[in-house]
């Protein structure tokens, strides 16, 4: 289970996260929610450290994946990335690399050879994003001549193939068309069954149909947290009730 | 106002097709094998050839090139990979910095550090200056092509859990390679036509050369030794020896277009 307590995030000094305390429950698909600018990529790139790499961010607080702190001393990086996956709002697939060699980059560039086994990654990861009949004939292209979500679903199977416990996805619809987006929805369903999906959307409908759990970011605390229907039906906060009737955002 | 500046579009490519039609015209008739695998005959001989400035120009732009590539490289991926920004932003301007200094300039130094130490001239000394010329171009474009590659695919890698020094490597570097490719191929352009700094470094030699410690003959050097020599033969071997140069730093302009061209229509494909 992956979870922070006290999480807060700046910017050359100017917080943007104030606080954050949330669980991500194992096997659920929880969805960040909020208005432009209230944290929610922000708190979603500290899951897997990204922050890291970006000079003058500084995060504080804790973030736990099955109890353990992933910025603990001896925690690596990239070690932790490689058990929390991204998947980012546009897709990125690497223009230099076929469909295949996209797939399993994160296998490959960390040293994996066999060439069995990359095969056998590649196979199960693009079948797991409901890639594989749409693509199975062309594993040596560029995955440029895919479409914008085929291009996305790649991205996913990509992130997939490292086995990651949690996937964590930046508004991975907002780029798409609805059919690519229900595709990508009705993915979510099955990936449920074997890893942790946490979720930022700007689309409540999505929030609403895709996840189990949702969290209400406004001005980068958290305002409320609880089951989706729940959530939805009856909100406990006033500021939430106003943001999904749509009254401000 | 647009015949105005339609004039001056001409009168800036005149000088092109003027040296062209020129070059060609005097150099045409010194083209022959004889230019590429003969030397140099004592003056007031007819015939020869230049096949001593044209290898020592190979050997020499080539040693420059083996090292100056790899430094060139290293230095932009560091800059622009792992570098934080303030040292990138300096190491940067150094090399602008190093980049408008005058050729003969950098063979004084080359002249400094290698020729009076060793008391004589030598193709490595040449090799040295040529070098130190063409790292910053190196390094500029290879930045300026690194740049290109989108954030979001170094981002990418990361977020897949492959180090740093992978991601650099197979992940920008790759997606940079045209463009890196052809600002080597205008580096070497470059520094293949530096007259001045060979003046007191690679020196010149009537005869073929292979020992990097000795002095040898550079095609624009002797190119300059021929021209301004009161022998006909010689200035005919000097046009012969400036269109093959000419002709070599037109291929690798061309083959530099190419290349990106190439790439992109891949990248549409």
């Amino acid at each position: 289970m992956l979870a922070c307590h006290d999480l807060q995030i700046e910017f050359n000094r100017v917080p943007v996260v104030r606080g954050i305390s949330l669980d991500f429950p194992a096997r659920k698909i929880t969805a960040i929610i909020g208005p432009s600018g209230c944290g929610k990529s922000t708190l979603l790139r500290a899951f897997n450290r990204m922050h890291d790499l970006t000079p003058g961010a500084r995060v504080t607080g804790t973030v736990t994946l099955d109890g353990r702190d992933i910025y603990g001393k001896a925690e690596d990086a990239v070690l932790v990335r490689r058990r929390i996956g991204m998947v980012f709002q546009k897709p990125n697939p690497f223009p230099t690399m076929s469909i295949f060699d996209n797939v399993i980059a994160g296998l490959r560039l960390v040293g994996v050879r066999n060439r069995g086994t990359l095969r056998e990654a590649a196979e199960s990861a693009l079948m797991d994003a409901a890639l594989w009949d749409e693509v199975k004939d062309r594993l040596k292209s560029n995955p440029m001549s895919l479409s914008g979500g085929q291009q996305q679903r790649l991205c996913i199977a990509r992130a997939l193939a490292v086995d990651p416990k949690v996937l964590l996805m930046d508004e991975p619809c907002s780029a798409l068309d609805p059919i690519a987006t229900a595709k990508i929805e009705e993915l979510l369903f099955r990936l449920r069954e074997r890893l942790s999906v946490v979720i930022v959307t700007h689309n409540m409908q999505q929030a609403a149909r895709v996840s189990d759990y949702t969290a209400f970011l406004w001005m980068g605390q958290l305002i409320e947290t609880g089951l989706t229907e729940k959530m939805f039906t009856n909100p406990k906060e006033r500021t939430t009730e106003d943001y999904i009737t749509g009254r401000f955002g | 106002m647009e015949g105005v500046c339609l004039l001056a579009a001409l009168i800036a490519v005149v000088p092109l097709f003027a040296f062209l039609w020129h070059l060609v015209a005097m150099g045409a008739g010194a083209f022959s094998s004889a230019l590429f695998t003969q030397l140099p005959l004592p003056p007031g001989e007819a015939g020869g050839g230049l096949k001593n400035a044209i290898l020592g120009s190979v050997l020499v732009v080539g040693a420059a090139t083996v090292v100056g590539i790899p430094v060139g490289i290293g230095a932009a991926v560091f800059m622009t990979e792992f570098a934080k920004p303030r040292v990138a932003a300096t190491l940067r301007f150094f090399c602008d910095v190093l980049s408008g200094i005058p050729s003969i300039v950098m063979g004084l130094l080359a002249f400094q550090i290698l020729v009076r130490p060793m008391h004589h001239f030598s193709a490595l000394s040449g090799a040295l200056a040529l070098g130190f010329i063409m790292l910053p171009v190196v390094v500029i474009t290879t930045q300026e092509m690194l740049h290109l590659v989108p954030h979001s695919l170094r981002e990418a890698g990361h977020a897949l859990g492959i180090p740093a020094w992978r991601i650099a490597s197979s992940i920008s570097v790759r997606a940079a390679a045209p463009g890196i490719i052809t600002g080597i191929l205008l580096s070497i352009s470059r520094i293949a036509g530096e007259t001045a700094p060979m003046l007191f470094t690679a020196f010149g030699n009537p005869f073929m050369s292979w020992d990097p410690r000795a002095p040898i003959a550079t095609l624009p050097h002797t190119i300059f030794n021929y021209a301004i020599s009161p022998y006909e033969d010689w200035h005919r071997l000097a046009w012969g020896g400036a269109l093959v140069l000419v002709l070599g730093i037109l291929g690798a302009t061309l083959l530099s277009r190419f290349i990106l061209w190439w790439h992109q229509r891949s990248l549409r494909a």
